[in-house]
Order: C-alpha cells, then sequence, then structure tokens
C-alpha cells in the first residue's frame, strides 16, 4: 500500500477538525474536533513508524492517546466551568479580551 | 506520478478494507463539524475513532487499535456524552451550533488541505507501507512494552505524572466550592 | 515441609478475613471478630507446624557451617521486562519461622483482648478488619524473598497503623497522631525506596534479598556503594523502628486503642524495621564492617543510633506520667537495644531480644490496658487515677509485675537472658563503650520500670470518679476490679512466656541460636559466644540497683535531697522540662525546619518582590520621567509638535480600523493563528523547492 493513502487521510482529518475548531461555537463540540486533529496526528505517527519500519510511532501515538485523554478531563472541566459561570457554553460569548 | 489507483503491490484485501474505512471516516468527520445535532457529533465521532483503530490493524499496529478504542471510545467519547448532559446542551437539532465565521474557517480548512496534499505528493508520491507483509512483525506488542519501558521510560514517567496533574487540575477546576 | 513450602498461607488467612469481614461482618453474630479470630488463630497453628517442621529440618554443611536451608519458593512473577524480572517469592528460614510464630500469637491474644477491651466500640467491625490487614501485612514482610515484596508489606503495616491509630479519629489529637506517625515514618520511607532501588542495580537488576546478601559478602558489591545503599536502608528503619532523631511519631501514636498500641506499636510493626536489618544483615555486615576481626573493626553508624536511642528514650521515660507513653518510651529504648545489639555484631542477641521484648512488651501494655479499662476508669494518668491497684486487681498485677521483671532483665526472666546475649557479645566483639551504654540503658529501664510499677498499683489509691477520656465501652463501675477473662488470659499467657521465652537460649542450651541460624549468619561468620558468669553477674547487678534505686526513691523517699529538686534547683527544673518537652524534637520539626523554610521562602519573595521588582520598576519610571521631560521640553515642544498633529488624525483612523481586529474571540484568533500558519508552511515549502531545484 502506499504511504500516501495514510497521509491523505490524516490530512483530511486534519483538515475537518481545523474547520471544526474554527467554525463550531460549543464549547463540547470544539473539543471533539480537537480529537479528530490529535487522531490525523496519530495516523500520520503510525503510518511513518510503519513506513520507517520502526516501534517508535506507535509508542508516541500512545503518548499522544494518554496526553489526549488528559487534555479531554480538564478540557471539560474548564467547559463546566464556564457553563456554571455563564449558563452557556458558547464561546462567542467568551470575549473577555475584547479591545 | 503514479496514480494510487495503481498501488504497486496488489493489496487487494487491504487496499478495499482501506477504501472502506477511509470513506466512512471522511463521512463521518465531516458530519462530526457540520451536524446540527450535537449528540449525533459525538456518535460520529465513534465512527471515525473506530475507523482510526481500524487503520491502525492495516498498519499491523494492534496494540495501538486496541487501545484506541479502550481509552477514545471506552473513555472520551462517554465524557463528552457526560459534558453535554451536564452542560443542558440542547439534545435534538439546534440551528446555532456554529459562529460566523464559517466562510472563512472553510477557507483556512481548504487552503491547510491543498499545502498538505501538495507537499504530501511531492515528498513520497512513491512510497510504499509494506507493514503486514512482514511475518515476524505480526505481534508488535511485545516490541511496543520493551520499548516504553526501555528506550522510552522517562517520557512514560513524565506521562503519568501529566495524567496526575490532569486528574488534579480536573477536580480542582470543575468541584463547586 | 508442606507448611515451609506453603507459608504464604499464614498471610492468606488474614488477608481473606480481611476482605470477608469488610464485607460481612456487620451482619454475623459476633460483629466480625469471630472471623479475625479463627483466622489469626488458623495462621498461628499453620506457623507452630512450621517451627516444627523447620526444628526437625536437616543441616547442611559441617562444624561452623552447619546450618538449616532456606525454602525459597517464587509464588507468581509479578512482571519481567527483558532480563529484569520481579517475583514475589516467600524465603523461610529460621528468623521467619520465628517472627511467624511472634506475630501470630501477639496477633491472636490481643484479637481475644479486644473482644473484651473494644466491647462496644462504634467502630468494632471496622477495628477488626485493620487488624486482619495489619497481620496480614507483618506476615508478608517477613516471609518476602525480595526487597519489593517486603516493601508491599512495609507499607501496608504503616497504612494499617495509621488506620489504628487515628481509630477515634473524632478527637483532632487522635487524628493528628495518625497523621504524625504516616508522615514521620514515610520520612524514612523516602531513603528506604533509593536504598532499595541502589541495591536493585548493585545486585545486578534483582530484588532477591539472598542473593543480595552473598553478593554484598562475597566483594561482589562495591563497598561505596554497599555503605551508601545500606545508609538509604537504614533510614527506613530509623522511621519505622522509631529510631532517634525519627523516635517522635511513636508515643504519640499511644493515641489509638490500648490493643493496637500492645501489637503495633510494642510487638510487630515497629520491629519490622529490626527485622530488615537482621534480613539483611550481609549489606549492613559488609558495609559497616561490624564483626570481630580487627582489620574490620570500624565504628558503626547501626549501634551509634541504636545507642543513642536506648539513652534518650528512656531518660524520657522517668518524667511521663501517663503509663503508655512511659512503655512507648522504654519500647524506643528497647528498639535501640536492638538495633544496636545488629550494629555490634550480635545477630542472635538482637533477634533473640525482638523474641523476648514481644511477649514482655505486649503483656505490659495489655496490663496497662487492662487497668485503665477497670481501674482507672477509662484513664492512664498514673499520677492522678492510680495507686493501689494491686489488691483490686490481683491477675493484672501479677503479670504487669512479671512482665516489668522480664523487661529490667532480671534473672531467670526472658529479658535477661537477651539482654545478656546482647551485652556479651558487644563486649567480646571489641564494642566496650557500646556495653557500656547497653549497662547504662538497663540500669534505667529497671529504674522506671520500677517507678511505674510503684505509681500504678502500689501506694494510696488517687482514682477520682470522673469519666475517662476514651469511654469505649461505656460503662461505669465505681470501684476498681479484675477485668473480665478476654482480657486477663491473654495477659496470663503472655506473663508465661515473657518467663519461659528466654530458656530457649538460656541454662546453658543455644536452640533459639542453633534454630535462627541461616545462610547469612554463616557465609558471615558472625560470631556466636557461650554464657558467661561475669556478664550476667554485671548485668544482673545493675539491674537489681536500678530496681533498688527506683523504689528507695518512690517507695521510701531515699535521696532526700534529689526529692523536689525541680522546685529548688534552676539547672534541675531545666533538665526537666527538656525531658518533659522531649529535647525540643518536635519544636525542632515542626518550628524550626518547617517554620523557618516557609518563613525564609515567603521573606524571600518578599525580598525580591520589593527591591528587585519594585526597584527595577521605580528606576525604569524614574529614568522614563528625566527623558519624558528632557523630550518634552526639547524635542517635543519645538520640533515634533506640528508634526504630530498632523499624523494624530491618521493614527486615530488607523486605531479604530485595527480595533475591529480585538474582537475577543478566540476562534477568530484561532482562524488567524491557522491562516498564518499555512501561509508560513506555503512560504517555507516554495522556497525549499526553490532550494531543491
Amino acid at each position: 500500500m502506499l504511504l500516501n493513502e495514510f497521509l491523505f487521510l490524516g490530512a483530511l482529518l486534519f483538515c475537518t477538525g481545523v474547520y471544526g475548531v474554527l467554525a463550531r461555537k460549543n464549547g463540547v463540540l470544539v473539543l471533539m474536533s480537537v480529537e479528530l486533529i490529535l487522531n490525523a496526528v496519530n495516523i500520520n505517527l503510525i503510518a511513518f513508524g510503519a513506513f520507517r519500519d520502526t516501534i517508535a510511532g506507535q509508542v508516541f501515538a500512545l503518548f499522544v492517546i494518554a496526553i489526549a485523554a488528559a487534555e479531554v478531563g480538564v478540557g471539560l472541566a474548564i467547559v463546566l466551568l464556564i457553563y456554571r459561570n455563564r449558563r452557556s457554553i458558547d464561546l462567542t460569548d467568551v470575549d473577555l479580551m475584547k479591545g | 506520478m503514479p496514480s494510487l489507483l495503481a498501488a504497486a503491490h496488489l493489496d487487494v484485501a487491504q487496499n478495499v478494507a482501506f477504501g472502506f474505512l477511509a470513506a466512512s471516516m471522511a463521512v463521518a468527520a465531516i458530519r462530526v463539524v457540520t451536524t446540527k445535532n450535537i449528540v449525533h457529533a459525538a456518535l460520529y465521532l465513534v465512527v471515525v475513532l473506530a475507523g482510526v483503530a481500524g487503520i491502525y490493524l492495516l498498519l499491523a499496529a494492534e496494540f495501538t487499535a486496541v487501545v484506541q478504542i479502550i481509552v477514545y471510545i471506552g473513555a472520551i467519547v462517554v465524557l463528552f456524552l457526560f459534558g453535554i448532559m451536564l452542560t443542558r446542551a440542547p439534545l435534538g437539532r439546534t440551528a446555532n451550533l456554529d459562529n460566523n465565521q464559517r466562510p472563512l474557517a472553510l477557507a483556512v480548512a481548504l487552503f491547510l488541505l491543498g499545502l498538505l496534499v501538495y507537499v504530501l505528493v511531492d515528498a513520497f508520491h512513491s512510497a510504499h507501507v509494506d507493514a503486514l507483509h512482514r511475518p515476524l512483525r505480526v505481534g508488535t506488542t511485545a516490541l511496543v512494552g520493551n520499548a516504553i519501558f526501555q528506550t522510552y521510560v522517562v517520557p512514560f514517567e513524565a506521562v503519568s505524572v501529566l495524567l496526575l496533574a490532569a486528574l488534579v487540575g480536573a477536580v480542582v477546576i470543575a468541584r463547586r466550592d | 515441609m508442606f507448611f515451609l513450602d506453603n507459608a504464604w498461607l499464614t498471610w492468606a488467612l488474614p488477608a481473606s478475613a480481611f476482605v470477608v469481614i469488610l464485607f460481612f461482618g456487620r451482619r454475623l453474630p459476633g460483629k466480625g471478630a469471630e472471623i479475625g479470630i479463627a483466622a489469626v488463630g488458623g495462621s498461628f497453628v499453620l506457623s507452630c507446624a512450621a517451627a516444627a517442621q523447620w526444628i526437625g529440618r536437616g543441616t547442611i554443611g559441617e562444624g561452623e557451617e552447619r546450618v538449616r536451608g532456606a525454602v525459597d519458593h517464587t509464588l507468581y512473577t509479578w512482571f519481567s521486562n527483558g532480563q529484569v524480572k520481579v517475583p514475589l517469592g516467600i524465603h523461610v528460614d529460621g528468623l521467619t519461622v520465628m517472627m511467624l510464630l511472634v506475630v501470630t500469637l501477639v496477633s491472636l491474644l490481643v484479637q481475644v483482648y479486644s473482644t473484651a477491651y473494644m466491647h462496644g466500640d462504634r467502630r468494632y467491625t471496622y477495628f477488626y478488619a485493620a487488624l486482619a490487614l495489619f497481620t496480614a501485612s507483618m506476615l508478608v514482610l517477613v516471609t518476602s524473598s525480595t526487597t519489593i515484596f517486603l516493601l508491599l508489606g512495609w507499607e501496608g503495616v504503616g497504612l494499617c497503623s495509621f488506620m489504628l491509630i487515628g481509630h477515634w479519629w473524632e478527637e483532632k489529637d487522635n487524628s493528628d497522631a495518625a497523621l504524625k506517625a504516616f508522615f514521620t515514618t514515610r520520612l524514612g520511607d523516602a531513603g528506604m525506596l533509593i536504598g532499595i532501588i541502589i541495591l536493585f542495580f548493585a545486585n545486578g537488576q534483582s530484588f532477591d534479598i539472598a542473593r543480595l546478601n552473598r553478593a554484598a559478602l562475597s566483594g561482589g558489591i562495591d563497598h561505596t556503594v554497599l555503605v551508601v545503599g545500606a545508609v538509604a536502608l537504614f533510614m527506613g528503619v530509623i522511621g519505622k523502628s522509631a529510631q532517634f532523631p525519627l523516635h517522635t511519631w511513636l508515643p504519640d501514636a499511644m493515641a489509638g486503642p490500648t490493643p493496637v498500641s500492645a501489637l503495633i506499636h510494642a510487638a510487630t510493626m515497629v520491629v519490622a524495621g529490626v527485622y530488615l536489618v537482621a534480613r539483611c544483615y550481609g549489606v549492613f555486615w559488609a558495609a559497616f564492617r561490624v564483626g570481630h576481626h580487627p582489620a574490620w573493626h570500624g565504628i558503626s553508624y547501626v549501634a551509634v543510633i541504636g545507642a543513642i536511642t536506648i539513652v534518650i528514650a528512656a531518660a524520657l521515660a522517668f518524667v511521663q506520667d501517663d503509663i503508655k507513653k512511659v512503655l512507648a518510651y522504654s519500647t524506643v529504648s528497647q528498639l535501640g537495644y536492638m538495633v544496636m545489639a545488629l550494629g555490634v555484631g550480635a545477630w542472635t542477641g538482637g533477634i533473640f531480644h525482638l523474641f523476648t521484648h514481644a511477649f514482655f512488651k505486649a503483656c505490659l501494655f495489655l496490663g496497662a490496658g487492662s487497668v485503665s479499662h477497670s481501674g482507672s476508669h477509662h484513664s492512664f494518668d498514673m499520677k492522678k487515677d492510680m495507686g493501689g491497684l494491686w489488691r483490686a486487681m490481683p491477675i493484672t498485677h501479677a503479670t504487669f509485675v512479671i512482665a516489668s521483671l522480664a523487661l529490667a532483665g532480671i534473672f531467670p526472666l526472658a529479658g535477661f537472658w537477651s539482654k545478656d546475649d546482647i551485652l556479651l557479645t558487644a563486649g567480646k566483639n571489641g564494642y566496650n563503650a557500646f556495653m557500656v551504654v547497653g549497662l547504662v540503658g538497663a540500669f534505667m529501664t529497671a529504674a522506671y520500670m520500677a517507678r511505674t510499677v510503684y505509681l500504678t498499683f502500689y501506694g494510696e489509691h488517687r482514682g477520682g470518679h470522673h469519666g475517662g477520656q476514651h469511654s469505649a465501652a461505656g460503662h461505669a463501675v465505681d470501684a476498681p476490679h479484675e477485668s473480665p477473662l478476654a482480657i486477663t488470659v491473654p495477659l496470663v499467657v503472655l506473663a508465661a512466656f515473657s518467663v519461659v521465652a528466654g530458656w530457649l537460649n538460656g541454662f546453658g542450651v543455644h536452640w533459639f541460636a542453633e534454630w535462627t541460624r541461616n545462610e547469612v549468619v554463616v557465609q558471615a561468620h558472625v560470631p556466636e559466644y557461650k554464657f558467661s558468669a561475669p556478664t550476667a553477674a554485671l548485668s544482673m547487678a545493675v539491674a537489681v540497683a536500678g530496681i533498688g534505686v527506683g523504689l528507695l526513691y518512690y517507695l521510701r523517699h531515699a535521696f532526700g535531697p534529689l526529692h523536689r529538686a525541680t522546685e529548688r534547683s534552676s539547672l534541675a527544673r531545666a533538665g526537666y522540662r527538656f525531658l518533659l518537652n522531649k529535647y525540643y524534637l518536635d519544636v525542632l520539626y515542626t518550628d524550626i525546619i518547617v517554620g523557618s523554610i516557609k518563613g525564609a521562602i515567603a521573606r524571600g519573595a518578599y525580598w525580591v518582590n520589593q527591591r528587585v521588582i519594585d526597584g527595577a520598576v521605580n528606576a525604569v519610571g524614574i529614568g522614563a520621567r528625566a527623558l519624558a521631560r528632557f523630550t518634552y521640553e526639547v524635542v517635543d515642544q519645538k520640533v515634533v509638535d506640528g508634526l504630530v498633529n498632523g499624523t494624530g488624525a491618521s493614527a486615530e483612523g488607523g486605531g479604530s480600523v485595527l480595533r475591529r481586529l480585538q474582537t475577543g474571540r478566540v476562534q477568530q484568533y484561532a482562524a488567524f493563528l491557522f491562516g498564518a500558519g499555512a501561509i508560513g508552511a506555503l512560504a517555507l515549502v516554495l522556497y525549499a523547492n526553490q532550494g531543491a531545484r
């Protein structure tokens, strides 16, 4: 199989995730899109690991999975906090940094 | 530039499986970021994540595939569903899940995709992955274990500390005091 | 050899009892106590059978080398990685069998005793669950063949100790004491963990203790590494066995119920440190060059710590009014004895003292509990609530006196033989200074036990009618009376052992020494000495003198000038206060060390804040003001003004345009970020392609 098959799939997932992060205003949906990006990266890591015939790709994919779990945990905690303070998780409302 | 369809090895079964997985993942991923129903988004995410696990299997990374299913589908998606419930998100169709910069987002995403495709075609147009062709490589779990606990033991410990910090941090942030 | 091969059954029984009591204890008629007693009783029977098989086991080697071979089994490989294997196994030799007997017997008696003492307690079932878990952990500790499995038991007993000291956690003092015990021992455990890791690598990446001892004794491990590893390992011993300077937690641990004090803080858990030194004796022997050979002779760090502990703890025992605190300091002092014994090469003496001490100290603690249960309305204050109890509580009185005499080292009770063995070996090995410290310790021990016995059982009865603090049973009986059978029977059994336990190695027989000999002792050529009458006479005389002085002082009010010395002499008062405040070690730890670190960090941060940051800010401010005035007066007024007025208008226009970009909306920023990143990547790709061509 061609390496590019996997890399194209990864690129597609990555760009879908980027679109989601930019265009969604619900906090939970933004976090889901971040997961798409992380999975795209993982596909790349494992595909390159298989291509280079090294186990390191898998090891780092596992690390990314662990870190993704941590990120979702903290991210959802922050979303919950925002919800508790504002009764909404609409990210367009969170604009305290407005100039 | 050889076309995709003329893949060198005639891995018919693998290519069929890949095509099926890739198509369903692409559709599901796009639905995740466009659907009007937030619970459906989480369910489409499950399809994408399961597809990713299938891709790992195609790349002979069976341990990572299992971890993907356990951690992502078993834990993270459930966490998302909890997040949806706890923030009392509207469970049915809702119109206003997107903000007003969709054109900008679409432009950025498509631009990135074009750039990536161009770079990939330029760099790896004839690279082959034949992970499944080496019989000795079929079971990689032992190799992963040895690599994690020998070569990468320090990052491993760092990740465990990070998980602990995230655990404590999430509790501290989310608790009501 | 069924019982030796399957020594793991001894801890499997109480461990499963723990689970059963935890889940079903409340629903059982005996509230879980019967499960605990049955399980520990089963363990005791198994231990006795193991001891019988051990004694019947054939020996290997000839003459000096004669020894019973240890039983070593791997139960289960926890995990293996590359060439490193982490097995969980049992290692049974004479030392293990001796510990099995002591732990199961004392645990059994304490559990029986607790049915009466803890009757009606609000967490009765929980108490029995913790006791069962404690016994299981301790048995894991003594049967383990690897340091890592030993650490599991070690931390298990620490956890149970924490749970049981804080059993009545509603009172803040009790939960504070539990935390103090936990954290103080944890301090030592940090060192111990480092020691285990160092010795793991020194031992060719193996946790096996028998292999570690062999490697250390045969010179297979570099001496410097061995010393560092042994010192680190000994930190764990200092914490767990309450040696100076981490002994401060043990007296506070008396906040727990009395049976717990007897079981954990006298007979079993605190001797875990002593056991560790005896088990890894090859390491300590080689690291500190213990022994009688002149070329090997050095001041042993282990012996020094032990000797300091003996004296300072014994001195503290004189100023305590709480009977349990006296016994606690006595325990610390006796643990110092054991550690010092191991430090001067008296391996047999050290563990023999561990063996005998377990019986008489458990008897003393349970006796003190009996007094408070039935004689002094749940108080432990000797000066306020006791005195003259011997008539009302004959069995408690008799057993307490026997155990006190055994502790003081009176012929022919148990303590005499073990203490004598230590002093003899210290002298013969050339550690004369340590022998003198041992004799001083023996004198002080005899004297403070005389004081304790006198204040508790003789003289006027001083008991009032106020309620005690620990009203566990909640029943008020007016006059002091004898305790029920569940309390007196354990006392009698322990008192009997306090008499006869020493005969295993006394009156010319050396059964104990022969039975506990293991391969490490043989390989190290740890010397054994036959009983010597002059040393025995000396230690006996010292003990009798101690009792005599104590009794004369309290009973006959002899040494008149010394009485009320604290009221007349400021020096005596200062010394008394110094002892009463436990050498100010607690103040040192909590106020000075912790306080100064906390304060210093805060002060340092404040200083940096005031001087450096403020200074920098002020300097910048002053400089900026001077510059501004110069600019204003010279440049601005004359040159720029005209220009600025023109550009001002255009800047305002530009600002209002750019302001629209600062929306504060994160996602818009993210879109710019991704867009800019993509454009940057595009530029990079184009540039790279250009370079490639």
